[in-house]
């Protein structure tokens, strides 16, 4: 519980969260998939995303990462208000958002995924033969790995022929050598095995004590209460609660999902 | 968490070590990544039994003409075999190459330059490619379709060019030479040379660029020497064999230069990186910045131009253009010769060298079957299941990959 214990004090700091959202709001058409939605992110931090189906968490990263505008709301990262229209303002702010379904090329290898748009090159005859470099491709993603304690294969290992918690680090790597400031995770540890999920839990948290902030979808409450320095509840598209994740129990986290009162859970 | 650190180290320290060559063998096999691996072995196969059942199957002029026989082939399996990395199809191909012949045939017997003749034969070729590319890519309608459709148009253009003509024989020499000149002698053996230190080179730089940027799994210079010895064998039998006739025919010359253009832009340029991509997941391709549609466009358009590509080496061949050009066979040949090479069906897995293999082994067992004067009936039959064959390991692969992939 050490990395708690710092990120509290980092943000019991006057710095300015990494990111802030105030007062989302989000209508599609007849549905208010967004009603008040407002939640920080500290650099260092883990803070996960919960609530029930429909309560509005996927809405919420599309807007953060730049797939969907809100109609109402402010976003601010790094302490200025900013504009998140497109996917690509996200990523330029340093905005990484991993998928559930991790975007991979399965046919390319570990090194190619890492790489995939953004290949490193020589210019042989400027403005017409660029040749890719893959040794240096290669060389410079072997640091981040090690800095995340990421054990993969050779990395020419085609990501087809990796496990279900390799491909998950390969697609966080990916977000990381990006030099990402703020890493969005999707449900990581959704069908993933027993140890699959450590290791990816683990990388979570190294990810954050790197000093990168993390915000983590996630429906399983036992990976959020091992990995999250906060928690945050969102219930029928409001911010319903916010724990410090050693001051809760799980039942009132369940309380605050569910929207059942305290007293019917706890008995 | 015990077993996951063991485990990756385990495997991390089995790559260090260099690995035995059997040991890399087992883990292509079960990744279904076998490359060029089963094509050979067929085409050795199909030239050893040929050879055994008639003993002028294996001299310098059955060579000699099989290899022309398998250029035209050759190019549209190219420009297919770059269609099929995107995970679509291309059944205007042939027909592309009919309308290039046509052209070619009628700017020459109108007096044009051949050369400009050939780059306007491409050209055509390139304008119907982005046609069908922007179709498929802008308006979205299924390439089969799109491509069945322009094959049928094409078909159109070739009948209304051709008119009452017919047969349009070349008498431009430039243009039948094509077909008709070789390499011989000690020139052919220069030649084999070059591109035996050629592919010594590339190996060295891959070397030395792993070197370099001081990086584990560097090629050991005795596999490297290994493999440029066996394509020196092979190429010093291929010009022996080749220089009891003519020599190597420049035609076949001008595929192998395509293909080492063409591999080199696959494997190393940004472009091919994210034809690749495209086919293994275009979403995932689309999220990470790449110009999906640029790229699928480019594709079409490149196909086009090989389909032109194959109808000038066609008519060259023939010495003429007919209604019938293009037709017959070709389109076939080329999907099939793609697809035996070892490119998926289904998308991101495959090279141009696939083709040239593929090109190969269908020039061979039909340059074998007429040897045989076999009926065309047999040679149907035998080429469809050579196809069955190759599609079945395809989904084979497929399957088995998906399995130990998770």
């Amino acid at each position: 519980m050490a990395e708690t214990v710092q990120t509290q004090s980092g943000q019991d700091r006057d710095t300015p969260p990494l990111l802030s959202v105030r007062h989302l709001k989000k209508r599609f058409g007849a549905v208010q998939a967004l009603r008040d939605v407002s939640l920080d992110v500290h650099r260092g931090e883990v803070v996960a995303l919960v609530g029930d189906n429909g309560a509005g968490k996927s809405t919420t990263i599309k807007i953060i990462s730049g797939v969907e505008v809100p109609d109402e709301g402010e976003i601010f990262f790094e302490g200025s208000r900013v504009t998140l229209s497109t996917p690509a303002a996200s990523e330029a702010l340093g905005i990484q958002t991993v998928y559930q379904d991790l975007a991979l090329c399965d046919n390319l290898d570990i090194v190619s995924n890492l790489y995939l748009g953004r290949e490193l090159y020589r210019t042989i005859i400027p403005g017409v033969i660029r040749v890719m470099n893959h040794a240096e491709m290669e060389k410079n993603a072997i640091p981040v790995l090690k800095r995340l304690g990421i054990n993969l294969p050779p990395l020419n290992t085609s990501v087809a022929s990796l496990s279900g918690g390799q491909r998950q680090t390969v697609a966080v790597a990916r977000a990381v050598l990006w030099g990402s400031k703020l890493v969005i995770l999707d449900e990581p540890t959704a069908a993933l095995g027993v140890a699959q999920t450590r290791a990816v839990l683990d990388l979570v948290k190294r990810l954050a004590e790197s000093g990168v902030g993390v915000l983590v979808i996630s429906h399983n409450l036992s990976d959020v209460f091992e990995v999250a320095d906060r928690i945050v509840v969102l219930r029928l598209g409001q911010t319903v609660a916010n724990y410090v994740t050693s001051e809760v129990s799980g039942e009132k986290v369940v309380a605050a999902i569910t929207g059942a009162t305290e007293e019917e859970v706890v008995p | 968490m015990k077993v996951v650190a063991a485990d990756s180290a385990n495997s991390t320290a089995e790559a260090s070590g260099r690995r035995l060559l059997a040991d890399r063998l087992r883990l292509r096999f079960a990744s279904g990544d076998l490359g060029l691996i089963p094509v050979i072995i067929a085409l050795v196969v199909i030239w050893i039994v040929f050879e055994l059942i008639n003993s002028h199957f294996l001299t310098g002029r059955n060579i000699s003409n099989l290899i022309l026989q398998s250029v035209e082939i050759g190019l549209l399996g190219i420009g297919e075999t770059f269609i099929l990395l995107l995970g679509e199809i291309d059944l205007s191909i042939a027909a592309v190459s009919g309308v290039a012949a046509a052209i070619l045939v009628l700017l020459s017997s109108a007096g044009v330059n051949p050369w400009l003749a050939i780059v306007a034969s491409l050209a055509a070729g390139a304008v119907l490619g982005v046609f069908q590319g922007v179709w498929v890519t802008l308006v979205g309608v299924p390439a089969f379709i799109v491509t069945l459709a322009g094959s049928l148009g094409y078909q159109g253009f070739l009948l209304a060019m051709l008119g009452d003509a017919g047969t349009v024989p070349i008498e431009n020499s430039t243009l039948l030479g094509l077909a008709t000149t070789y390499v011989s002698g000690v020139y052919a053996w220069i030649l084999a040379l070059l591109g035996v230190l050629l592919y010594l080179w590339v190996l060295l730089q891959r070397r030395t660029s792993r070197l370099r940027y001081e990086l584990d799994r560097v090629p050991d210079l005795g596999s490297i020497g290994a493999r440029v010895i066996a394509l020196a064998v092979v190429s010093a039998l291929i010009v022996l064999a080749l220089n009891t006739y003519r020599g190597i025919p420049v035609a076949g010359l001008v595929l192998i230069a395509l293909i080492l253009v063409f591999s080199y832009v696959t494997q190393s340029t940004r472009f091919g990186r994210h034809v690749y991509a495209l086919g293994g997941h275009r979403e995932a391709a689309r999220r990470a910045g790449i110009r999906v549609k640029h790229v699928r466009i480019a594709v079409f358009t490149l196909a086009g131009v090989f389909g032109a590509a194959g109808g000038i080496m066609g008519a060259s061949r023939l010495g003429s253009a007919s209604p019938a050009s293009g037709g017959g066979d070709l389109l076939l040949d080329s999907i099939a010769a793609a697809v035996i090479g070892g490119t998926s069906l289904f998308g991101g897995r495959g090279s141009v060298w696939n083709a040239l293999a593929g090109a190969l082994v269908i020039g061979s067992v039909e340059n074998g079957m007429d040897l045989l004067s076999a009926p065309s009936s047999t040679k149907y039959l035998v080429e469809g299941g050579i196809l069955l064959v190759a599609v079945t390991i395809d989904t084979l692969t497929r399957r088995r990959r998906a399995k130990a992939g998770r």
